[in-house]
């Protein structure tokens, strides 16, 4: 079964929650869906005995601020053994109501990927265990990775404390420093 | 950054890091500790941050790829590789043979440098120091062979999209030949040293079991999901590049442990060895960069760029301007490779601009390190740096 | 009067025959010690050097090269640094404690080197009970390293010294069944007399007799100087040193040096009890009466390295040893090992 029949299967399961299905070149397959019934779809996909997407590639969040209504979306790339297939499924989230329920319980790997969304975007995922930020320091203001975030600025007094800590202590001690030719 | 909350009276909680010779970078791992026992472990990452996702949304194709150069720094044109063929997939760009052997041949060579660092540092870690030196020694070789191809030894940014920068000649071919008829002794002069010893084996027989189960849902892949058994290999499951036109086995584990990891890698080994053999004599002729390829100089603004206006018509009227078709607003593709260390997965968005809307980099090390925290729970602390060697991490992979 | 050459050689130079006085003897004892010290320290500085080159060879480099010709100036050049590195004194209570440890250690290393002969003329003491006080010393030793651990207020260093201290309990009683067994065949606990008794025989070591006792000796050796594969009090990849970590410049000195005497005093007692001491055996010397002509001294020294020898190639090929394997190795196999060659031992020798 190729990832095309794997997602008319979902849709003909979830015909109310599946929104879109778009097909790429090279295989590509991507099933958009509502964020609400997230988890009886992941559930759906890893157990029915034709489709078992047992693999769960990646999770990554992805904010299409103005280009797209709702502005986020969580992408779940999943991967069927037995099939030899890939799926890719969009749930939308809207930015008035950025929360979602985590797959955990399903793929216990998927913790510190959600754990990354909502440190890079915001999302928060309900169930999840230990929701707190990964990759950035803990008490960081803001999310990196929207597209309202800039990539260069000079924050000012908003920088993180610690920078300003470094930068400060470099300059204490620069009175010691010894140049030697 | 975790700061304790409470005084804990029980168990000694000791902070392995980010700075110590066995976590393979800046890693740091709380460990909390019953006596000589692990109780709970808690990686800390994020030390080596750059923001590679966010720079990528800014910049070019091309540019980008110098981005993921740097992500597994042990196996750098094994990302560049990844890359090319996501990019090459979202923009439609068709590689000519020559080019595609000539990327097994090196992505081939890059996991050999790639699992030499690996045995090197596991061994060190365990205490055989001999191996690291004997190991390293013939890395050299192997970073003399890209240093005589593209002129750099690490961070090669060798393939460009729709193929590879530069061509290989005669004289490089050989010298990789030489060094394929040479290395299976080599291979042999490591397992002399560790793979029948006792305390070897003592160190990591029964360590680290996880079951293929266990292994699916964590999300592990490459070498350690393969150490339990599961035959998932990229190369041979979605095969890329000339990946189906080469013979190849692909190494499974029994017992998932340690040990077997670890001979999965090495027969590894002789697997690279094979096929990059199978690729030199049968490496076809031809161009090695199809030249419709976005080349450097590809600029940020949309794609598809409207035909010129044609000549007016003989009675002056001017010919309506040809509009550019619209196609969808995104595109996207997941595409996967098999680098040294597991799946590489790039997730990337496009909205018809020369730069990506959305760049996504799934890295194994990324996941290993949270199946990390649930592996090191009950182990002995000299198993955790057992463990650490095994799922084979990298903290630029991890952290992007 | 004393059959050593030293004290010997000194009362004659001051004119003294018959019994000395106390004060002759406490200074011909200082001269003595003060030669051990510096021979043996000596040894100890370039036991390092040979260390880096030996496993530097066998790993397909050079080692120390640069510090004069081919770096034999580097144990000096590394004498010196550690003279003058800043002595960084960690924020701990137990200060007393803390400076007291590396002296410690270094005490117990250099006090056995007082009842080692290193020929049959020269030793500094010759006791009857040898072996005895060179067992008991080590034991002290093991003081030195759990107080390092406990006073530095580290955690790391902590665990290091509880794990060494425990290591290093566990393989005493092993050393000492050990040899059990060569105190049963020589009927002596004194050092000269066992070399005597060795030269009885026509194979002249009890390496041959003994070789189940040598194997147990041997293995309880290198865990009694926390070398490799029983290192990991110290590991770098695990604890980063261990015990020491918190020390630095002279302190550390003290450590390291104490490290390497122990193991030549390890090496020596090896040598006096399985090898023969500073003879050769009677069947090599009757074959060839010429070799009776090469000094005791050079027989014992030429051993000696040999032992460090094998010291330092262990180290280049073999893994560490994990916490409960050492244990278990050092309890389950070894003295029960000992145990049973006393009992052959004993039987043969009621026999014979």
């Amino acid at each position: 079964m190729g990832p095309k029949e794997a997602a008319e299967v979902l849709r003909k399961s979830f015909e109310s929650e599946v929104r879109e299905i778009s097909e790429f070149n090279a295989g590509q397959v991507s099933v958009t869906v509502a964020k609400e019934k997230i988890r009886e779809i992941m559930r759906f996909l890893h157990d029915a005995p034709e489709l078992q997407f047992h693999f769960l590639s990646d999770i990554c969040g992805a904010d299409y601020m103005g280009k797209k209504e709702p502005r986020y979306e969580v992408v779940y790339n999943i991967f069927s053994m037995p099939n030899k297939a890939y799926l890719t499924i969009k749930a939308q989230v809207p930015e008035d109501d950025l929360a979602i329920d985590s797959v955990m319980d399903i793929w216990v790997g998927a913790d510190w990927r959600e754990r990354e969304c909502y440190d890079m975007y915001g999302i928060k995922f309900s169930g999840h265990s230990d929701l707190r930020r990964l990759l950035m320091p803990d008490d960081w203001d803001g999310f990196p990775l929207r597209k309202d975030y800039p990539l260069q600025a000079d924050l000012g007094d908003r920088e993180w404390k610690g920078y300003i800590d470094v930068i400060e202590t470099y300059k204490r001690n620069k009175v010691y420093e010894v140049h030697s030719r | 950054m975790i700061v304790e909350k409470e005084l804990s009276t029980k168990y000694l909680t000791v902070s392995m890091g980010p700075q110590h010779p066995a976590t393979h970078g800046v890693l740091r791992l709380v460990l909390e500790l019953d006596g000589e026992t692990v109780v709970k472990c808690t990686p800390d990452i994020g030390y080596l941050h750059r923001g590679m996702e966010k720079l990528g949304e800014n910049k070019t194709y091309p540019v980008d790829m110098t981005l993921t150069s740097r992500l597994d720094y042990c196996s750098a044109v094994a990302n560049e590789i990844g890359f090319c063929i996501a990019a090459e997939k979202l923009l439609g760009v068709e590689v000519p043979e020559r080019a595609k052997f000539i990327r097994t041949m090196t992505s081939e060579m890059v996991r050999i440098a790639s699992h030499i660092i690996w045995i090197a540092a596991h061994a060190i870690d365990i205490g055989a120091m001999t191996v690291f030196l004997y190991s390293m020694r013939d890395r050299e070789m192997i970073l003399d062979l890209f240093e005589m191809l593209c002129g750099a030894r690490l961070l090669h940014i060798y393939p460009r999209i729709g193929g590879v920068r530069c061509d290989v000649d005669q004289k490089f071919l050989d010298q990789l030949w030489d060094f394929t008829e040479k290395f299976p002794k080599l291979i042999e002069e490591y397992e002399t040293l560790i793979d029948q010893n006792r305390i070897w084996w003592q160190r990591t027989k029964n360590i680290g079991i996880v079951s293929a189960e266990d292994a699916i849902a964590l999300g592990l892949t490459g070498p350690t999901l393969r150490g339990s058994g599961v035959p998932y290999d990229i190369r041979k499951v979605a095969p890329y590049d000339a990946y189906d036109k080469v013979e190849f086995d692909v190494p499974l584990g029994k017992n998932c442990d340690v040990y077997d990891r670890y001979r999965c890698r090495m027969e590894e080994f002789r697997q690279s060895n094979r096929i990059i053999r199978q690729c030199i004599e049968k490496l076809p002729g031809g161009l090695v960069l199809n030249p419709d390829a976005p080349g450097l100089d590809m600029m940020p603004g949309p794609l598809k760029k409207a035909a010129p206006a044609p000549a007016p018509a003989a009675d002056g009227t001017a010919a309506p301007a040809p509009k550019v078709e619209a196609g969808p607003a995104f595109t996207e593709i997941y595409s996967a490779t098999e680098v040294p260390k597991g799946e590489l997965g790039y997730y990337m968005v496009s909205d018809g601009t020369g730069r990506p809307y959305r760049m996504r980099v799934r890295t194994p090390s990324f996941v290993h390190i949270s199946a990390l925290q649930r592996l090191c729970v009950g182990v002995l602390v000299a198993d955790v740096i057992a463990l650490i060697g095994t799922i084979d991490i990298v903290l630029g992979e991890c952290d992007r | 009067m004393d059959t050593n050459i030293i004290y010997n050689g000194f009362y004659k130079l001051i004119g003294i025959t018959g019994e000395p006085g106390v004060l002759a003897m406490t200074v011909a004892i200082l001269i003595g010690i003060v030669v051990v010290l510096a021979v043996v320290l000596l040894h100890v500085a370039y036991a390092t050097y040979f260390e880096r080159k030996v496993i530097g060879h066998m790993q397909l480099r050079l080692g120390p090269m640069r510090v004069g010709p081919h770096g034999l100036l580097q144990p000096i050049a590394d004498g010196l640094k550690l003279f003058f590195k800043e002595d960084i004194f960690p924020a701990t209570d137990f200060k007393t404690v803390f400076r007291l440890a590396p002296i410690y250690t270094l005490f117990a290393a250099l006090s056995s080197l007082a009842a080692i002969p290193f020929v049959s003329t020269f030793y500094i003491a010759n006791i009857n009970v040898g072996i005895l006080y060179i067992f008991a010393i080590s034991a002290v030793s093991t003081y030195g390293i759990i107080m390092a651990g406990w006073a530095s207020k580290s955690k790391y260093a902590f665990l290091g010294g509880l794990r060494s201290a425990a290591q290093l309990i566990s393989y005493e009683v092993a050393m000492g069944l050990s040899l059990v067994g060569v105190m049963i065949m020589a009927g002596s606990l004194n050092f000269i007399e066992i070399v005597e008794a060795q030269q009885t025989h026509w194979y002249g070591m009890y390496l041959i007799p003994q070789f189940l006792g040598f194997f147990v000796f041997a293995i309880a050796a290198f865990a009694e100087t926390n070398r490799v594969p029983f290192d990991l009090p110290e590991a770098e990849s695990e604890l980063v040193a261990g015990y020491f970590a918190e020390y630095s410049g002279m302190r550390f000195s003290l450590f390291f040096l104490g490290e390497y005497v122990a193991m030549i005093v390890m090496s020596s007692m090896s040598v006096l009890c399985f090898f023969g001491g500073w003879t050769l055996p009677p069947f090599l010397t009757n074959a060839i009466p010429a070799l009776n002509m090469i000094p005791g001294i050079f027989i014992f020294i030429g051993k000696v390295y040999f032992h460090i020898f094998v010291f330092y190639w262990i180290r280049a090929t073999l893994p560490r040893y994990r916490y409960d394997y050492l244990m278990r190795l050092g309890w389950k196999v070894l003295i029960p090992l000992a145990l049973v060659n006393i009992v052959i031992t004993s039987v043969i020798k009621y026999l014979a």
